[in-house]
Formats: C-alpha cells, sequence, structure tokens
C-alpha cells in the first residue's frame, strides 16, 4: 500500500481517494433520494382531507431545537476532523463524542415531536400530507439514527486503533454524511416547517 | 440477404399505407373528425418515416455490399477515419428539422383534436358523463336525465362531450373510429369531444388494464340520426325503471352487467369528481358529510388533489 | 394470510413448477455434494470478489431469467393465437404479463448488461478489478436475492398481476390483495439497492481506475456507455427505492400516498416509476450502443467513425431520457401545453440516436468487413432497431399517441428498441467477449443458426403487432372474440415466438457444443481487437495484467499490434489483490428472507434478520482486511504457463 504523506491522512492511499469519491456520488444518489421525497411531500402537503394542516400541527419551539441541535453537531464535527488532522486523538474522540450526542438529542426531539403529533390524531395513515411529511422526516430521522451508530463504531476503532490511513478515511467519510444529513435538515427545516408555519 | 430482408421490411411498412386502403384498419377508418385528424397526422409520419427508413436501408444496403472483406483484397487497410465535421452536422441538422415539421404537427393536431370540432363550431355539444365501474361502463345523460350501462346512443352530426371519471382503477375511454382514448380516474373528471359524421355503429372499450375482467370491458357506441335518438331518449324515459341508490350501488360492486337502461341518472346522488366535488380543492370541512357513504366505493368524492 | 392461501394452488402448471422446483433444489445439493463439489463452489465462486467470476454468474442468471420471462412470453402469445381460448383464465394471464415485464427488463437485461459491465470494465481500462470489489460482490448477491424472491412468488403467494408498470389504485391493497404486489416491491427494492451499489462502484472504477495515459477521450467507446449509464442509474434509481417504499407504506403500513381515500393521489405513483422508467429504458440500451461501437468497429477493421459526437450524443440522450417521462401518459388529460413540451423533448432525442446510427453506418463505410455472429447481430440492429426508433417518433406525437397508447402497437414498438436495442448487444457481446473469459469461442456455425433463426422470428413475432395495434387491439386482453378478426395475426405471431425459442435453445446449445469441442484460442485476441481487453491473456488471469499497460491513445492496443510495439514491459512487481469474502452472499441470504418475511409482513422476523443484517455491517467495519500480495515468482510462473500453453498448441 502507497503511503502519500503530502495530503491528509484520509487522503493518502489510492483506496482512500477512491472511497472518497464513490461516497461524494453515494451523497448525490442521496441527494436524488430526498429531492424525489420533497417532491412527493410538495405534491400531497395539501391534501390534508379530514386531519390537521401543517399550520394546525407545527410549532416552532421543538423545531427550533432540533435545527440548534443539528446545526452545532455539524459544527463539532467539523472541529473533530480538524482536530484530527493535528493529529489530536483524545480532542477529535471529544468532538466526535459531542456530535453522537447533540445527533441523540436532535433524535430525541424528533421522537417527541412524533409523540405529540401522534396524540393530536395525527398518524401516518391520516392523510397524504401526513404519510408525506412522516415519510420525509422519518427517512431523515433514520438517517440520523444510523449515523449514531456508524459514528460511535467509528470512535471505537479511533480508540483501538488510533490515526491510520483507514480509520482517518472512515472519520472523514462519516462527516461528510453528518454534514449532508444537517444540509438536508436545513431544507426540511426551510421549506417543510418556515412554509407549513407560515400557511 | 440483407437486401432481400431491407426489401422485405421496405414493402411491410408500405403495406401498412395500403391496407389502410382496401381494408381499412380501424384507425385508418375514422367516422369523425377528431379521429380523421389523427388518422391524417399517422399517416403523415409513416410518410416522413419511411423516408427516414429510406435512406438509412440504402445506405446499410451499399455499405455492406460493397465493403465486405470477401469483395475486398487481402492486402486492403481500411483507412483511419476521425469523422467528418460537415457530414456529422448534416445527419444532426436533417433530424432536428424533421423532429420540427413533426413538433409543428403535433402541437396543431392536438389541440384540434383536444376541442369541439370546427365543422360543428356553431352547435353546443351534449355532454355525457362516462364512468368505469370494475369491468363495465355507465353513461350518463344530465340533460336528457337517463342513463344506460354499457351502451351509448347519441346523435350522429353533432359535438359529443363525454367526461370521464372512475370508480376504482385507471381506465382508459377510448372509440377508436371516432377519437383517440383519455383516462378516466377517480378523483376528477377528464374530458374527450368527439362527433361522428355518419349515424353507424361503433366499438368502444376500456384500453388500460384495471384488472380481472379488463379484456372484456367493452361497449357498443352508437350514432343515431338526429330524430333516431329524439325517439330512443322519449322510449327510455317512457319505459325504463329508475335507478335508484341502492340499485347503481349493486351496480358498481357487480363485475360485469349487460347492457341496462335507466329513466333517471346517478348524478343527483353520487355527483362526478368535478368542481365542489373533485379532488382538486382545498380545505376539508365541506367534505365531512360525505364520510357516511359507502365506503367502498366513494373513492372518486375522498380523492384530493392539489391541482390548481 | 391463512395457511391455505400460502402455496398457490388450482393450476397444474403451477404444480408442475413446484415439482420442478423440488425437484432442482433437491437436485443441486445432492450433484454438489455426490462431486465433493462444495467446497469448490463456496472458494470459486459464493466467495469470489473477482469482476470477472461475478460477471459471469451476472449472465449465467441472466441467461436462467431470460428462460424463465421466455416461457411466460410463449404461454402468453399460445393463449391469444387464437380467439376465446382457454389456455390460461385473465388472472394468470394477467400475473404472466406482469412477471414477464418486470424479470425482462430487471432480472434479464439489467444483470446481463450488468455482467458484461463487469467482465469487460476493468479489462478495457487496464483496471486489475473494480474500485470495490467486495461491494460488488453485495451488489450481485442483493440482484440474485431480488430475483428469486420474485420467483418464488409464482408458487408461495402468488405473482403481481397489475402490470409491470403496477399503476395505482389498481395495485394497492384494495385492487390486488393478495401478496403479490408487496413481493414486487420488496424484490424489486434488494435488487435495485444492489443496481445502485454497482452504479457508484462503476463511476468510480472508470474515473479513478484508468490505465496511465488513457483520458477520458481515449477511452473505448463501451466504457464511455458505461460511464454514462452509471450516471443515469445513479440519478433514476432513488427515485425507485422512494417509488417502492410508498408503495410498500401504501400496501402493508395503510399510508395514503397513491390511495385516494384520504388525499392520496393515483398519478403521482405513475409520474415517479416513469420518472426511474424511462431513464431504465436507457439504462438497458445506452451499453448495448457501446457494445455495438466495439463489435462494429472490430469487425470493419476500422477506427469508430465520430468518436466525439458518439460521446456527446450519448450525454445529450443521459439527459434527455430524464425529461420525457410524461409520454407515458399524455392520455391523462393534461394540457394541449405540457403534452407538446414531453412530445417535442421526446422527439429530440431521435436526433443524437441518429447520429449514432449514421455514425455506425460510416464506421462500416470503406471498412473490411467479416460476418462474424457478434457483428451479425450488431448489423441485424441497425435496421431493426431504426424501425423501433421511427415508430418511437411516431408514439412521441401526443395526437397520435391517444390511437396508439395501450394498444399492441405501442407492444411492437418497445419490443423493436429493447430486443435489437438490448438483447442482440448483449448476445453479440456475450460471442464476442466469452473467448476472452474462457479462452475458447463459440461455434461460428451454430451461433449463426441460431441467429438467422432469431432475426427472422422476431421479425415474425413482433411486425404483425403493429398491424394489430392500428387495427384497435389493446395489449393485456388476455382474449379476444373472433369477430375482432384479430386471430390471423395472432397465430403469426405465436409461430414466430416459437421461432425465437428454438433460436434460443440453438444458443445455449452452442455454449455447451463449444464447451466440449470447440478448438481452444491460442493467444489473446481472436478477434483482432483494438482496445485493452484483448492485450492480456485468456482466459484471463486472477490479476488481469502481470503488468499495467501504458496508453497513449484511441485504440492504443491495435496500433501497437501494427507497429510492433508492446504496450507494458515485463518488468513485474507484486500485485495487490482482494481477499475473498463470505460476508456478500450471507448478505444477500439474509436480505432475501428478511423480504420474505416483510413480504407476509411477519415483522418479528423481518426486523430479527435486519437487524443481523446491521450487525453483520458492523462487524464489516471493524474487519481488518488488507487483501493479499501475488509474489513475482507466483506471476511469472503463471505468465510462463501462458506462454508455454501457446508454444504447445
Amino acid at each position: 500500500m502507497k503511503i502519500d504523506h503530502t495530503v491528509p491522512m484520509e487522503y493518502s492511499t489510492e483506496e482512500n481517494k477512491m472511497k472518497i469519491l464513490g461516497f461524494w456520488i453515494f451523497l448525490g444518489a442521496e441527494i436524488a433520494l430526498f429531492s424525489t421525497l420533497f417532491a412527493v411531500y410538495f405534491t400531497l402537503q395539501s391534501n390534508t382531507k379530514v386531519g390537521p394542516s401543517a399550520t394546525d400541527l407545527f410549532h416552532l419551539s421543538p423545531v427550533m431545537i432540533e435545527t440548534i441541535l443539528l446545526l452545532t453537531s455539524s459544527f463539532t464535527i467539523g472541529l473533530g476532523i480538524h482536530a484530527m488532522r493535528l493529529g489530536l486523538k483524545k480532542p477529535m474522540m471529544t468532538f466526535f463524542g459531542i456530535t453522537l450526542l447533540l445527533g441523540a438529542g436532535f433524535l430525541g426531539v424528533e421522537v417527541y415531536e412524533f409523540v405529540t403529533y401522534i396524540s393530536e390524531g395525527a398518524t401516518i395513515q391520516t392523510s397524504g400530507f401526513l404519510s408525506a411529511l412522516f415519510t420525509l422526516l422519518g427517512t431523515h430521522g433514520l438517517h440520523v439514527t444510523f449515523g449514531l451508530l456508524w459514528g460511535g463504531a467509528i470512535v471505537a476503532q479511533v480508540a483501538k486503533r488510533g490515526f491510520t490511513p483507514e480509520t482517518s478515511n472512515k472519520a472523514f467519510i462519516f462527516s461528510l454524511y453528518w454534514h449532508f444529513l444537517d444540509v438536508v435538515w436545513i431544507f426540511i427545516f426551510s421549506f417543510v416547517y418556515l412554509k407549513g408555519l407560515m400557511g | 440477404m440483407k437486401k432481400k430482408r431491407a426489401a422485405f421490411l421496405l414493402f411491410a411498412v408500405t403495406s401498412i399505407l395500403l391496407a389502410g386502403c382496401d381494408n381499412p384498419l380501424l384507425i385508418f377508418d375514422p367516422k369523425g373528425p377528431q379521429a380523421e385528424t389523427i388518422s391524417s397526422t399517422i399517416l403523415f409520419s409513416i410518410a416522413m418515416m419511411a423516408g427516414i427508413l429510406l435512406v438509412v436501408y440504402v445506405l446499410y444496403t451499399v455499405v455492406l455490399l460493397k465493403y465486405r472483406a470477401s469483395k475486398q483484397d487481402e492486402s486492403y487497410e481500411p483507412p483511419h477515419e476521425e469523422g467528418n465535421k460537415w457530414l456529422e452536422l448534416i445527419w444532426t441538422a436533417i433530424p432536428v428539422v424533421i423532429v420540427i415539421i413533426l413538433s409543428v404537427v403535433t402541437v396543431t393536431s392536438t389541440s384540434s383534436v383536444e376541442q369541439k370540432s370546427t365543422v360543428y363550431a356553431d352547435q353546443k355539444p351534449l355532454v355525457i358523463y362516462a364512468s368505469s365501474s370494475n369491468w363495465k361502463w355507465h353513461f350518463s345523460y344530465p340533460e336528457e336525465g337517463i342513463e344506460t350501462v354499457n351502451y351509448v346512443n347519441f346523435p350522429a352530426n353533432r359535438p359529443i362531450e363525454f367526461r370521464l371519471y372512475s370508480y376504482g382503477p385507471i381506465t382508459s375511454f377510448w372509440i377508436p373510429q371516432l377519437a383517440g382514448q383519455k383516462y378516466a380516474m377517480s378523483d376528477m373528471v377528464t374530458k374527450i369531444n368527439m362527433s361522428a359524421n355518419v349515424p353507424g355503429s361503433f366499438m368502444g372499450k376500456n384500453s388500460n388494464f384495471s384488472g380481472e375482467g379488463f379484456a372484456k370491458m367493452e361497449f357498443e357506441a352508437q350514432a343515431l340520426t338526429d330524430a333516431d335518438y329524439k325517439e330512443w331518449v322519449r322510449d327510455v324515459k317512457a319505459t325504463a325503471p329508475a335507478l335508484t341508490e341502492s340499485e347503481f350501488d349493486s351496480l358498481l360492486k357487480a363485475e360485469h352487467v349487460g347492457r341496462k337502461t335507466y329513466s333517471s341518472n346517478h348524478l343527483s346522488f353520487r355527483p362526478a369528481p368535478e368542481g365542489k366535488n373533485s379532488g382538486h380543492h382545498h380545505g376539508s370541512m365541506d367534505d365531512e358529510g360525505d364520510m357516511d357513504m359507502d365506503m367502498d366505493m366513494d373513492m372518486d368524492m375522498e380523492g384530493q388533489h392539489d391541482g390548481h | 394470510m391463512k395457511w391455505d392461501e400460502f402455496f398457490v394452488t388450482g393450476e397444474p402448471m403451477i404444480y408442475a413448477a413446484m415439482v420442478s422446483i423440488v425437484v432442482v433444489s433437491l437436485a443441486i445439493p445432492i450433484a454438489l455434494t455426490y462431486f465433493k463439489k462444495w467446497n469448490w463452489l463456496w472458494t470459486n465462486w459464493l466467495t469470489t470478489v473477482d469482476h470477472k467470476k461475478i460477471g459471469v454468474m451476472y449472465i449465467l442468471a441472466a441467461l436462467l431469467m431470460l428462460f424463465r420471462g421466455g416461457v411466460d412470453a410463449l404461454l402468453m402469445r399460445a393463449q391469444t393465437a387464437v380467439p376465446d381460448n382457454g389456455l390460461l383464465d385473465g388472472q394468470h394471464y394477467n400475473e404472466i404479463f406482469t412477471t414477464h415485464g418486470v424479470i425482462m427488463i430487471l432480472f434479464m437485461a439489467m444483470p446481463f448488461i450488468i455482467g458484461l459491465m463487469n467482465v469487460v470494465i476493468p479489462l478495457q481500462i487496464g483496471a486489475r478489478d473494480v474500485a470495490f470489489p467486495r461491494l460488488n460482490a453485495v451488489s450481485f448477491w442483493l440482484f440474485f436475492a431480488g430475483a428469486m424472491l420474485f420467483n418464488i412468488s409464482f408458487v408461495i403467494g402468488g405473482s403481481p398481476d397489475a402490470g409491470w408498470s403496477a399503476y395505482f389504485p389498481l395495485a394497492s391493497i384494495e385492487f390486488s390483495p393478495t401478496v403479490g404486489n408487496n413481493y414486487y416491491a420488496i424484490a424489486l427494492q434488494i435488487a435495485g439497492i444492489g443496481t445502485l451499489l454497482t452504479g457508484i462502484n462503476f463511476l468510480v472504477t472508470i474515473l479513478k481506475m484508468r490505465a496511465p495515459g488513457m483520458t477520458l477521450m481515449k477511452m473505448p467507446m463501451f466504457t464511455w456507455s458505461v460511464l454514462i449509464t452509471n450516471v443515469i442509474i445513479v440519478f433514476a434509481f432513488p427515485v425507485l427505492t422512494v417509488a417502492l417504499a410508498l408503495m410498500t407504506l401504501d400496501r402493508q403500513f395503510g399510508t395514503q400516498f397513491f390511495a385516494m381515500q384520504s388525499g392520496g393521489m393515483d398519478m403521482l405513483w405513475a409520474n415517479l416509476f416513469w420518472v426511474w422508467g424511462h431513464p431504465e429504458v436507457y439504462i438497458v440500451v445506452l451499453p448495448a450502443f457501446g457494445i455495438y461501437s466495439e463489435i462494429i468497429a472490430t469487425f470493419a477493421r476500422k477506427n469508430l467513425y465520430g468518436y466525439k459526437s458518439m460521446v456527446v450524443s450519448m450525454v445529450a440522450i443521459s439527459l434527455l431520457s430524464f425529461v420525457v417521462w410524461a409520454h407515458h401518459f399524455y392520455t391523462m388529460g393534461h394540457g394541449v401545453m405540457v403534452n407538446s413540451v414531453f412530445s417535442i423533448t421526446t422527439m429530440a432525442i431521435a436526433v443524437p440516436t441518429g447520429v449514432k446510427i449514421f455514425n455506425w453506418l460510416f464506421t462500416l463505410r470503406k471498412g473490411k468487413i467479416s460476418f462474424t455472429t457478434p457483428m451479425l447481430y450488431s448489423l441485424a440492429f441497425i435496421p431493426i432497431f431504426t424501425i423501433g426508433g421511427v415508430t418511437g417518433v411516431m408514439l412521441a406525437m401526443a395526437s397520435a399517441d391517444y390511437q396508439y397508447h395501450n394498444t399492441m402497437f405501442l407492444v411492437a414498438h418497445f419490443h423493436y428498441v429493447l430486443i435489437p436495442g438490448t438483447v442482440f448487444a448483449v448476445i453479440a457481446g456475450f460471442h464476442f467477449w466469452f473467448p476472452k473469459v474462457f479462452g475458447f469461442r463459440l461455434n461460428e456455425k451454430l451461433g449463426k443458426l441460431a441467429f438467422w433463426f432469431i432475426i427472422v422470428s422476431f421479425n415474425v413475432t413482433f411486425f404483425p403487432l403493429f398491424i394489430l395495434g392500428l387495427n384497435g387491439m389493446t395489449r393485456r386482453m388476455y382474449t379476444y372474440s373472433a369477430s375482432t378478426g384479430y386471430g390471423a395475426l395472432n397465430m403469426l405471431s405465436m409461430v414466430g415466438a416459437v421461432g425465437l425459442a428454438i433460436g434460443f435453445i440453438i444458443l445455449v446449445y452452442n455454449i455447451y457444443w463449444s464447451v466440449r469441442y470447440s478448438p481452444r484460442d491460442t493467444n489473446g485476441d481472436p478477434w483482432d481487437g483494438r482496445s485493452l481487453e484483448w492485450s492480456t491473456h485468456s482466459p484471463v488471469p486472477e490479476y488481469n495484467f502481470a503488468v499495467i499497460p501504458q496508453v497513449n491513445r484511441l485504440d492504443a492496443y491495435w496500433f501497437a499490434k501494427k507497429e510492433g510495439k508492446p504496450l507494458a514491459d515485463t518488468v513485474y512487481e507484486p500485485i495487490h489483490m482482494p481477499n475473498n469474502s463470505g460476508l456478500p452472499v450471507i448478505m444477500g441470504a439474509l436480505f432475501f428472507f428478511w423480504g420474505f418475511f416483510m413480504v407476509f409482513s411477519w415483522w418479528i422476523p423481518a426486523i430479527l434478520s435486519f437487524a443481523v443484517i446491521i450487525a453483520l455491517m458492523a462487524y464489516r467495519s471493524f474487519e481488518k482486511d488488507h487483501g493479499h500480495y501475488i509474489s513475482v515468482e507466483e506471476i511469472e510462473r503463471t505468465e510462463n504457463a501462458y506462454r508455454g500453453e501457446q508454444h504447445e498448441n
């Protein structure tokens, strides 16, 4: 395995470069996936039928908390990658740990929100609007859940093996994934919640 | 061998055109202005396409005959050719021109068949609602207040506006000799214009696969003279039974039924999904009253699109 | 689900299918045990990450599916050969045309194309494998799991019966209450994820692993076509993923996406399906264009004419393929404006396609054409596909489509596009690259016999359908009455279908015959080829190239032969290769079981098998696997053995 020391470690082997490119392409596919879900949501958003509409359902405060948590986590994972590039193992793990905790917090608020919706009689089966809403939010939420498992595995590997071309590559790719989820959330926040709250 | 096959294919293509003359295929035997427009559009496009095929086939045959290895010198080495800017421009430009011509034809013919024919511009169209359920067609005449199942009579030489919807899967309403087809869906009404130039009986069917009994979902469309039509309506009103709600519900549930005739129609108690009853409107309050209807068959009422 | 509904009953044909499935699934393990082949199967095939072997497995599976789909087709043609036929009932016919469509497109055409990609692409770009060999194996096993899951629907629970396009509301739980469409949604989902991974894998492979000197514009045309195809895959398949997920949610979780009681939209499904579905057509057609380009250039002994415009036209086609989907439902009643726009974008595809046809013709011009079997298929493609193309333009005209829509004219059109456009291509590619993989050619005499059967029968089968369509015969009708006058042409079509079946049987017999009797090739270049795959030995060694070739132009190998300068020296270095792994096949099996439990809404086992899948991914993440090196001595040994063989023969 040839290691190129002139570039950051996560790019240092041919295999690492290919993995990063492959992951970018995967994110392209993810963009197509979320675009489709957004298209479905926009098509069905006013088909509320007997169920509540977006204005009835949404409240700003939990959504603001979710947004702050996720945006902050995107910042902390950036700090984590920075620490990794400086070869600082402990700070990197700390920042990744904070990121995952913030992600878990986001997920907690989202679950709370879902429970509130359902208790108000707004389930995934109620109307076209709610089916599309729950599916869009749920897909994002499942991505975050998967991210928690994945991120946890990476922290464990860094703890055990330190920074190697492999672990640093994994950590970097995970950070791309995490930033992507943040971007998707910004779209959800703007075009689902803010638009819905404005009615 | 290649030449023979090319010739055979050309022959086959032209034979469609010829078949149109002595033993007319349904599409090339139109009996109304909309179908006539489409038929001539298709014939025009076939002629253009035959021209393209001819060019390709001639080139193909020449090339294959002339440059086969068996006809060439053992020592012949094919030249290295990168391409030719001008030639490549030509075979890009000519198709572009063809596409432009066909686009113009498409746009004009599409807008013409979507409207009432200019031939009958001065007449008010007769509106008939055609709705499908399982594997049958219901025809409701709002003006005459009558309803038929699996056959439809209307006056010749008068524009007819069919308004289509479905109780269930998407179907496609098609009377090939009078006009092209259109989908009937459960949450909105689509419209199709046609008229018959001559009195006669025409085959009509659902062309969109809609489940088990689909193959037998045909109806007869009969264009009558004005006098015959009026007499038929009078006759129906005098002799046919009224269509009750329970009768209609049992009709909807049946898989196939024969022809039926009623002296009233279902529009009064089960209006078509248009206007206020369409899926295409916002808000939900005014629909709550409909919730206690037959849950199996009220899809037309409950669908809701963001259409406008 | 009641237990008496679990197995499909009541049809002699289904009992026969059950018996044959039981016999085959018993015979395979018994034979493997008897011949002591378990170990061989596991180490050489099931755990392989070698792109060539994965390609071979894809193609074998595709051939198997070709026969399943072909039997469906024969049954359909037999049922409609005479009016008022009672061979099949309506329900059974509906299941058969549904599975025919799904299998032929997703489990035959796609894997055949992907199989050829697997075999050829790394060789053609001078690489030792794909970018992610193990992911490649995962892709294959996901496809295979999806295909098997879809096929068992025939005997367990019932096949889908709402058409391959599965329009709602017909495909909803209300109108299709059997588990058939659950199978559709889940099996396609699993196979589709595999395809998406393939797309990513090959994009990285082509972008990152080309031999030194091979810039993008020096790539062989097949590689170009695969590059573009995989871009389409990456952007189109997520739409299918979403559509199928929504279908599962609607059918099994009571959501309201497509069912209209509570604000769903039936045409939303149609839109999503065709936003994926139309690019899908180009996913199977563009690589075919690439295959033809290679074969035509090789057997005309001339470089490809208009290389640049070939590339540009493929890029144009790929872009246009995303903006034409609504032409599948002009008749849903959107206005003249919308229909006109989609008519024009659709017809515009004819322009780049026409450019390609003329470029092929001009490649042939001034060439020195030899009529080998792969060349015959490629030459037959041009006139037949052109018919498919021009009828496509006719169908693109919205007004005219009001009369063609849902008729046999449409059926004839897409068979005239997909069979010459994909099936002939994969058969041609199969004959062309077969010697590369196995070291001997398929018999030319049998190959040509099969060719003539297939070509003539194809036209006899499908040309009459154009006429039937213009005479008002709709598709998907399981029967018709004698008074319609459709009988004679349908009978003719049936005769053609039998001829096609004979052609394909000869083709398969040719494989058997050639394995036994065909003379072995003495060098790796039986056709006097142009691109890099012909510069290495046949069968290709595990590491593909002992030394990675240096490329300085298009058709570098061709010019190297002419000038007598080798593309690579013979100074060997140790070669790094990936290790085999059992995880992909286990993953495939788990996905199969997960899918099966999902189909029947058995949530607990479904959740358990999904948890195992996640655990397996975690295991993989922690696993340390750095592959292995092939030593210089071993490379020398292998290379000498190849040369020795050449001297002996």
